[in-house]
């Protein structure tokens, strides 16, 4: 394979994989912005959402019913966490709420572990069919899937946002959550709605990834701690940065995987991560990753 | 704790222990001892971290790490003496959080300790990919026991005395510590940093100092394990470990000398008795995981209830 079919390759996969990141991505910093909570428990979101998706496959539903069921039950779980964990303890510090979440994960984990066991789970591809070639890359259909789906969410949330009574008082909260309650937005309600909706994003991002990566009840904290460092690369409350950070990592990671080393590969997002953090602390960034107020 | 009662107690605890070395023969008894001790060694440091520089560190395994692979590594292939290794292995410990507290402080809490979770990746995955030295995901093995001239610490229930002797010693220096003029400062910051600041305390190099601290008891703790164990390969030292360690300190009540003891004696015996117990109610798979379930709500509930944690039942720490 020639040097420039072996580089069509890795962008072509490094997209893929930075369309789930950005997914990640995109629920933390919908979370972050309106409570200023780094909510770990985000890649379980994901987990829950491929672990679920194989369950409804197997019971017979059609991919559609499958995956809508899936984002369903997950964003339920997500706002069950916000009233159960984070709702009693909104005004304790930022870094308690950190471990509450991180707490939240370990238990979402292991119950995955219970009913769903060790084994990676095999989905089939959304569509069935050999890979396709683009530019002289093959990229497996599922790959598709993962852009269709990851643009078709975004759309829907630029939608939701902008033209939207209730996406214009999550970003009021986002703003300015004092002024955000004077003009009579109910804020609590807000929260809840962020974690609903991270945990429906989550989980759309597990469903769309499953078929290409099998489904296990570890591949969360990974894929969480990734979509989370795509969330910073984009200054962690801006959507677009997100999603711009998303891909990157995706980018870098499929990279320096393939010209460099691949034992490393899971390490990259991390040096990313820090990095980053120390050009701020330096003053070199032109954005700055918001701080908690 | 009055410096009188501590030291009381201390000496009290150190006769207990060398009871408990001369009498009990059950190696699983005296390993559980170990282990409380060891991870009371790691927890200590952080423990200080989160209760007075308020900082939460999610990559305390790393250290950990470094104190056992420097141990292991120059004892081991180096041949070295093993108290010279462990010297290095706390300093390297020390160093290290010195050269990454050094920048990563001046960020706030939650990218603080995400800054801590990628330092503790990223040293996870160089001890599984630099197997030239590290031995990469099989790990070391021979790491001989520390000695004291012909007296080895081979068996455990020497390897009790030492650790447990450590475990006080730090203690001790631990409360003189917090007794002085450098804990009064620390007390004051825990306090309300700005009034610490106003009153003419450098608070972030204190901060730092604590972090460094802990960097190097964790490494001894990681030392020790290497000695005790002499077998070392990754998979102990993961981001797990890191958030068990979390839950310790959480647990015991942070920024107390003797929480970061309650709360590792709590988190292994609840390992073992979870470990004993669930076989008898598993559904279908390997039981011994379940514990992470327990233990992901117990983080909660101790977060959400009892913010103070076991030492100070219901007091929310500032």
């Amino acid at each position: 394979m020639s040097f420039e079919a072996q580089l069509a390759q890795y962008l072509a996969s490094g997209l893929v994989v930075g369309g789930v990141y950005a997914l990640i991505g995109l629920g933390f910093v919908i979370v972050y912005r309106v409570t200023r909570i780094i909510n770990f428990a985000q890649g379980e979101f994901v987990m829950l959402g491929a672990l679920l998706m194989v369950t409804g496959r197997h019971l017979g539903l059609p991919t559609a019913a499958a995956f809508v069921l899936a984002v369903a039950v997950v964003a339920v779980v997500g706002a069950l966490l916000e009233r159960v964990g984070v709702h009693p303890i909104r005004r304790a510090e930022a870094t308690a709420a950190l471990i509450v979440t991180i707490g939240a994960s370990i238990a979402i984990r292991g119950t995955a572990l219970a009913v769903w066991g060790t084994d990676p789970y095999a989905l089939d591809a959304f569509s069935p069919g050999p890979p396709l070639r683009v530019l002289g890359a093959s990229v497996v259909r599922q790959g598709f899937w993962v852009l269709a789906v990851a643009a078709l969410v975004f759309a829907g949330l630029w939608v939701f946002f902008t033209r939207t009574y209730a996406g214009s008082a999550v970003t009021a909260c986002a703003v300015n959550p004092r002024g955000a309650r004077l003009m009579g937005i109910r804020v609590e309600r807000m929260w809840l709605l962020a974690f609903a909706l991270s945990g429906g994003l989550g989980a759309a991002a597990g469903a769309v990834i499953a078929p290409i990566t099998y489904a296990t009840y570890d591949m969360g904290l990974m894929l969480g701690l990734k979509g989370f460092v795509a969330a910073v690369l984009g200054g962690l409350v801006s959507p677009v940065g997100a999603i711009a950070g998303g891909f990157l990592l995706g980018l870098l990671e499929s990279l320096s995987a393939g010209l460099l080393s691949s034992g490393y590969k899971d390490a990259v997002a991390f040096v990313v991560l820090i990095l980053l953090l120390l050009a701020q602390v330096a003053g070199w960034t032109p954005w700055r990753v918001a701080e908690e107020t | 704790m009055s410096a009188g009662r501590r030291v009381i107690l201390l000496v009290a605890a150190a006769v207990l222990v060398a009871g408990i070395g001369g009498l009990v023969r059950s190696s699983y008894v005296l390993g559980i001892l170990i282990f409380i001790a060891l991870n009371a060694i790691a927890a200590f440091g952080l423990s200080l971290v989160m209760g007075f520089a308020g900082q939460v560190s999610l990559g305390q395994a790393a250290f950990y790490a470094i104190g056992a692979y420097v141990s292991g590594v120059l004892t081991a292939s180096y041949g070295w003496n093993g108290w010279a290794a462990l010297a290095v292995a706390v300093l390297a410990g020390g160093v290290t959080a010195l050269l990454i507290g050094f920048p990563i402080f001046r960020l706030s809490g939650l990218l603080l300790a995400m800054a801590t979770l990628g330092f503790g990746i990223i040293v996870y995955y160089v001890l599984v990919n630099w197997s030239g030295v590290t031995g990469g995901p099989s790990g070391l093995t021979g790491i001989p026991p520390l000695s004291l001239g012909a007296f080895r610490f081979d068996t455990d229930a020497r390897m009790l005395w030492l650790s447990w002797g450590c475990l006080l010693l730090l203690l001790g220096l631990g409360g003189n510590l917090v007794d002085s003029r450098i804990g009064r400062a620390l007390r004051a910051v825990r306090g309300s940093e700005s009034a610490a600041a106003a009153a003419g305390i450098d608070t972030a190099r204190l901060k730092l100092g604590v972090f460094a601290l802990a960097g190097a008891s964790t490494a001894l703790a990681g030392s020790l394990y290497a000695h005790y164990l002499a077998f070392i390969n990754p998979s102990p030292f993961g981001f797990a470990f890191s958030v068990e360690l979390v839950v310790m300190v959480v647990l015991g009540g942070a920024g107390s000398l003797w929480g970061g003891l309650l709360g590792a004696a709590a988190v292994v015996l609840l390992v073992e008795a979870l470990r004993s117990a669930l076989p008898l109610l598993s559904l279908s798979h390997g039981a011994a995981e379940y514990e992470i379930v327990v233990f992901g709500l117990l983080l909660m509930a101790v977060m959400i209830l009892a913010p103070g944690g076991l030492t100070a039942p219901g007091r929310r720490v500032a």
